[in-house]
Formats: C-alpha cells, structure tokens, sequence
C-alpha cells in the first residue's frame, strides 16, 4: 500500500516495522513528529522523557535489556545527550539501538544551525542520512540489522526538509523480534576505566569494519550519467542537485555519512571530470575527500551557512537564474508573535514596563523578546534562563538583582532548569525566576510533560508540583499568579525582586490553544470611547490593529482573554 | 509529464496544512509522484507560512523557489504580494480577500500597502480573488476558508471533482465533512462567478 508520509511519519513506520518496543524522546522541532507518530503503533512503548539525556539512557538501558529501542531529539538536543552518547559507543547494544537527531539547517525553528555530524564522527557512532520519507523508513529499518550486526547503537540524521515533507512510502509488514537474552556482562557493560581501555579498541576496529561496509552497500550509491561533472552528495542536497542536473550529471549518493567510504569515492573520483560535495552546513564530505587526496570543490562555492536549494546550486554552477516579479512596494515582515489570548503576554508587558533585565529561555516565550513586548536579554540554550541569571546576579551584585528575572516554561524548567534553581538557592543570589506555567509543552507542538498530569498518550500520570518542587530545591518565596491579571503579576514581580532572598513566580494560565480551554466571546471596541490613544497596541496583540484611528478588534482571533481591557483607559474596549 | 508546483501561503495558524495534505491526497490518488513540504514550529505562530505541492512523473526537490510555482493559493492579500516573485510567468493566483496586519504594521512600523489585488494584475499576474472567509463563515465556520480556496483551485486543474470529493473525505473529521463540504462547494462556485 502506498501512502505520503511526512519524513518523521515514515521514521516511525521504519521503527514499527523493525520490531521496536520501546521509545523514549523530548520533543524538538524539526524531530518531535517521530515519537508522535510512533506513539499511535500500541506495539511501541513510547514517552516523553524530562530531556534528552533521560531519553537517549532509557533507550540504552532497553537495549541493553534486550529490546528494540529508540530516541528521537533536534540537534542541540544531542548536545544534552551527549555524555550517555559517548559512552553507550563503547558498550555497544544488545538489542538494535537507534537515535534520530533532527538538524535545522537554515534554522526554521532553532537557535543555532549545528552539525550532528560532528558528533556522530566525535563519538565513533554510525550514522545514515534519507534523502525522503521512503529512504527514512528504509534506513531505519536497515539502522537496526546493522546495530546489531556491528554491536554499536546507530544514528539517523534528519533535516527539516526531509522531516516535514511528505512523499510516497510503501508500507510493509511488523517483525516482531522477541526480546534478546540478558546476560550480565560487566566487561562490556561496566565501564571502569580497565574495561573502557579494551573497549575503545573495539570501537577502533568496529570503525573500521563499519568503513569496510560502506565501500560496498545498498546505502551508497552510485550513478552515472554525464561524467562532465560528478556529484557526491547526500539527504536533500542530493535532490536539489538532480532537479538541477538531471541525467547531466553523474551522483555519488551517501546514505552512510559516518564512516565515509574511502575507495568508493576515490573510484568514482577518478571517472568524473570535475567533481563537487554539495552538502549542508559543514564540510564534512569534502573534508573526508581531501583527508584522502581527492579533488574536490565545495564549500568555496557554497559556504557553510543556511540551506541549499536547486536555485543556489544552478546559479553557483551554471550561472542560471529564474525569471520573475517582484510586489511593486515595501512588502512588511511578518514575524511569529504570541498567539491572541497567549498567557505570556501579560507577563512580558509587565516585565517590560518595569523596565527588567530578562534572562531568557527556549519556548513560545522567547517571542516577548520581539517588539512591541521587547522584554528579553539572552536566549542561549534550555534552561540557561535560570543559571544564567545566576552569573549575572553574582557578577553584577545587589543592586542589579533587584531588578533582573530569568522566565521559562514548563517543560524548559523541567528539562534543566530545576538544577540551575538548586543552585541559586545552594549558592546564594536573591534571584527571582519566573516559572511561565501553560501547561503544556507549546511551541513544538502541544506535548505533554510532568508538570501536566498526562502521560503521551493522554492518559493521567504523576504530576509534578511546582510549588513543592521549588521549596525543596531551598527556596522559601514561591507563589502563584493568574497572567490575565497583569496588575496582580506587576505587584508580585514588584514584591519578589524587593526580597532579601530568591524566590520563584509561577505565572499558571494553560496555553490559549488547548482544546480544553474555554475561551470567552470576542471582546468589542465602543467606537465613541475610543480616543485612538494607541495603548492597547503596547500588548502586541495579533487580534488589535488601528483602523481610521480607532481600535479594531479581529473577532476571528480574539478569545477574550482581557489584557487589552485592563490596557484601556477610556473603556473603550468591553465585553 | 514536467513536475508542477503549487505554493500555498498564509499567516499561520490558517489552517494550511489541511489544504496541502487535501491537495497531496487528490494527487497521490491520480497515481502521480508528490512531495509536499511543510512549516512546523515556531513560525507556525502567527508568522508568515509557505506550504510547497509538487506532482509530476518524478519530483526532486521538495521546494519550490523563485520564478518555479505553476499555481500560489494565498490565504492573505499581503502574503500573496510577498510571495509573488516564486510565481512563473503566466501561472495562476488565488488570494483570499482577507487582510490581516502584522506586528509591524500593527505598531506602526510599517504600512499595509493599498490595493494589492489591483497591483498584482497589472505585474501580469493571473489573480483569481474571493472572499474565502466570508464564504467559510456561510459554509458554518470561518476556519474552513482554507477548503473554500481548494474548491477555488480545484476549478484551475484538470482533476474530477469526485476525486476532489474522496479527499475531502480522507482528510477531514467526520464531524465537520458536511460544512467543509459545503465550503469546497461555495469555492468552486464563486470561481465560476
């Protein structure tokens, strides 16, 4: 049966395919769609995990117990998994172990445009990489076989565009594979330094062996056609190339992007005339073919930045440029903004009003840095928010932290921003974080965490309690406000950052597009009280615009949350 | 056959991902090779939001670039003027009336130009324009106006209306068949108007 499946669908397949049984990842945009399709299969046990370091040891830890497992994560996320990473390398698997790591080239939804590349090569760890949604469900099922072949767990690269594209899958049958044999193994699961020495020469000679495989096998391919100009390519530069070049060209295909074959490339080399990488971000391939004394020209032409299209390609190659118009004046940007009715809002208006240093994190509410909100100084990395305030607060001392908050969500705070709150209470600042609690796991999508009292599959689960969460980790002033009511946030930010010791504000309103939330009648504009004075705009509401001069407000988006009530002096704006 | 794009624009949280996956649907369905590609993540919030359709004996790149899209179906006037230059020369344009202000226009920063639909005729566009939202809002729900614009553009390629029908089917809850039915049906009317 052929069905489109997006990228990350056709992943999944590939895992209900092989035979896996359990799953285990935190969402993160372009990756959070594979465990949400696995999730549908009941014969995979999947859940979201606190964060990715937690995902990648239960998927570890199920291998080693003899299953089928997996972990699916963005590209930064496996910076977080990094530490379980480098070391489950040398264990090796006992059932077939796969991590799916989503890049972001060109950085649709992310704060840097990594290489997970570099990790695969750096931890010693396998890695393939689908140029479509058939070749995600191939690979993955492949990925397996050979896991367990070469004793090592494997990595399969996505990108965005191959991520959240769909094309044309053909389905197939469930193996089901029956859990392996435990069987105690210190040697190769213990790693003391006297076992890890032997282990790390098995990991050389896996390499090895991994590389040997690649100079020959159904990942690699070779095709020819024109041999003017040679292509060795890999994912969607491979498809961008042949929309370009057709049969015009001939096409070293890489679907093992680590190790990289040696005699393959130095044989298809020696065929073609010219010959380009065109990849991604890094140089990768082009360094490998230089490391090995082939010609090759890549990243002169390219550069390392952003992603490629068949339109660079032909126009760096051929010189060949599209026709076409442009709009005849000044189009305005249109930037993501806060949802109307978002819970964050309130809290960034006040924050910005009290004209705070705001050390920021990852989520929905890194758009309060965009204006008219303008209430964000740093975004670095998940939970940095919290951590990162603390270093400014001891940098800077007393006076700053009166006026200094750190803001992160739910889920972000849960991921790691419980250890950088441990901190501040161990380490002593009198910071004051603000915990944005909608109840959900937002930009990626509406997952659920352990502050939501649901597990992935909706059902109820272990509820984190914030509050007593937070005064365990040593902090004494911990209190809750509603964000509808922004006069109630500015006394509480007003009061806690006035503290003589730190102290946590959880903002609690669930995201304004959860189903459950009922939403209020779209709020009115009394066009005779409206003095056009503009201060409903301050908000940086979607649903508000100035027409004539007076107030309009869109009653399709507009789900009567009221912060622009309590903006409006003239009362102009009413139920 | 050459592959042919189609690109579906609009601000997000419009509803364009159902319009893609009715359209990759309708395609598939005519045995044809599909790629679509999608927006997810965070400029799905309220920012500006590109869909790309691509059918043909083979498809490639997923993308559509500048100077490469046979049919833009804007669910926006302004992001059917910001999108303009992927339309080839002599392809097809359905917007939908509806205006909606960014953030910068919103705060003044910018200014929402005036008559784009007139402009975007005299540049040669081919504009077919309706008013998708008003039309949802009499097929039940203003948040159909996204299969409003399929009924627009199922008049613009040669495929049976039947086929049109079995993916509306396969796509939509059962729950709201009937009014997204009913939406097709208006869109494909006002294109004959």
């Amino acid at each position: 049966m052929k069905k489109l499946m997006l990228g990350n669908e056709a992943f999944a397949r590939g895992l209900y395919e092989a035979g896996v049984t359990v799953c285990s990842s935190y969402p993160g945009t372009p990756s959070t769609e594979i465990t949400e399709a696995a999730a549908k299969y009941n014969e995979i046990y999947c859940e979201w995990a606190p964060n990715e370091k937690v995902a990648l040891e239960v998927a570890a830890g199920a291998s080693i117990a003899g299953a089928r497992s997996f972990c699916a994560m963005k590209h930064v996320g496996l910076n977080v998994a990094a530490d379980p990473l480098y070391t489950f390398s040398y264990t090796g698997v006992n059932g077939g172990a796969v991590i799916g790591v989503a890049d972001d080239p060109g950085m649709h939804s992310s704060q840097n445009e990594q290489d997970s590349r570099h990790h695969a090569i750096a931890s010693k760890v396998p890695m393939v990489e689908p140029a479509d949604s058939s070749e995600a469900k191939e690979f993955t099922k492949l990925a397996y076989e050979l896991s367990e072949k070469f004793d090592t767990p494997f990595i399969v690269r996505m990108t965005t565009r191959i991520s959240h594209s769909q094309s044309v899958v053909e389905l197939c049958d469930r193996e089901e594979r029956p859990l392996k044999e435990y069987v105690k193994d210190a040697a190769k699961y213990v790693t003391l330094p006297a076992h890890a020495r032997k282990l790390h020469v098995k990991v050389e000679e896996r390499t090895e062996a991994l590389r040997e495989y690649a100079e020959n096998c159904p990942l690699n391919r070779v095709e020819y056609n024109d041999k003017k100009i040679g292509i060795i390519t890999s994912g969607t530069p491979y498809q961008y190339s042949k929309e370009v070049f057709g049969k015009n060209a001939s096409y070293l295909k890489l679907g093992m992007v680590n190790p990289l074959p040696v005699k393959l490339i130095k044989d298809f080399a020696a065929e073609c005339e010219t010959v380009y990488v065109i990849e991604e971000l890094d140089d990768i391939i082009e360094s490998h073919c230089k490391k090995i004394g082939v010609s090759v020209k890549g990243k002169e032409i390219f550069g390392f930045t952003g992603e490629l299209s068949q339109a660079i390609i032909a126009e760096k190659l051929l010189g060949e440029k599209k026709e076409f118009s442009e709009f005849s004046e000044n189009v305005p940007v249109r930037p993501p903004v806060m949802c109307a009715g978002c819970p964050h809002r309130g809290v960034f208006y006040v924050l910005n009003k009290l004209k705070c240093v705001v050390s920021g994190d990852i989520g929905c509410y890194t758009l309060g840095a965009s204006a008219p909100l303008s209430a964000m100084d740093t975004t670095i990395c998940m939970g940095a928010s919290v951590s990162g305030l603390h270093g400014m607060n001891k940098a800077r001392g007393a006076e700053f932290e009166k006026k200094a908050v750190a803001v992160i969500g739910d889920s972000t705070f849960i991921h790691s921003g419980i250890t950088g709150l441990v901190n501040i209470a161990y380490n002593a600042t009198n910071s004051t974080v603000i915990i944005l609690d909608n109840s959900i796991t937002g930009m990626t999508g509406h997952q659920q965490n352990p502050t939501t009292g649901y597990n992935i599959k909706g059902d109820p689960a272990a509820k984190i309690d914030l509050e007593a969460l937070c005064r365990s980790c040593g902090i004494n002033r911990v209190r809750v406000v509603d964000p509808y009511k922004m006069s109630e946030v500015e006394a509480a930010v007003k009061e806690e950052l006035a503290a003589e010791e730190p102290s946590v504000i959880i903002s609690r309103r669930p995201c304004a597009l959860l189903k459950y939330v009922k939403h209020k009648p779209a709020l009115k504009v009394d066009s005779a009280k409206c003095v056009g004075c503009k201060m409903c705009l301050k908000i940086g509401c979607p649903a508000i615009s100035i027409h004539d001069g007076k107030c309009v407000i869109d009653h399709t988006q507009c789900v009567g949350c009221g912060i622009c009530k309590e903006m409006c002096k003239p009362g102009a704006i009413c139920d | 056959m050459n592959t042919k794009s189609i690109m579906i624009v609009g601000v997000g949280g419009q509803g364009s991902l159902l319009a893609s996956r009715i359209l990759g649907n309708v395609l598939l369905a005519q045995n044809y090779d599909v790629k679509v590609s999608e927006v997810h993540g965070m400029s799905q919030r309220g920012g500006s939001v590109v869909t790309y359709v691509k059918y043909g004996d083979e498809v490639c790149s997923p993308v559509i670039e500048k100077g490469e899209a046979d049919v833009i179906i804007s669910f926006e006037q302004l992001e059917a003027a910001r999108w303009l230059p992927y339309l080839k020369k002599g392809g097809h344009l359905v917007v939908s009336e509806q205006k909606m202000d960014p953030m910068p226009v919103i705060t003044g920063a910018a200014k929402y130009p005036e008559d784009i639909l007139g402009k975007l005729s005299s540049l040669g566009a081919d504009v077919t324009s309706v008013d998708a939202l008003g039309l949802a809002e009499e097929a039940g729900s203003p948040k159909a106006s996204n299969v409003v614009l399929m009924g627009v553009v199922s008049t613009k390629m040669e495929l049976s209306e039947d086929a049109w029908q079995k993916a509306l089917e396969e796509c939509v809850p059962p729950k709201f068949l009937e009014l997204n039915k009913k939406a097709f049906a208006l869109g494909r009317q006002a294109a004959a108007n």
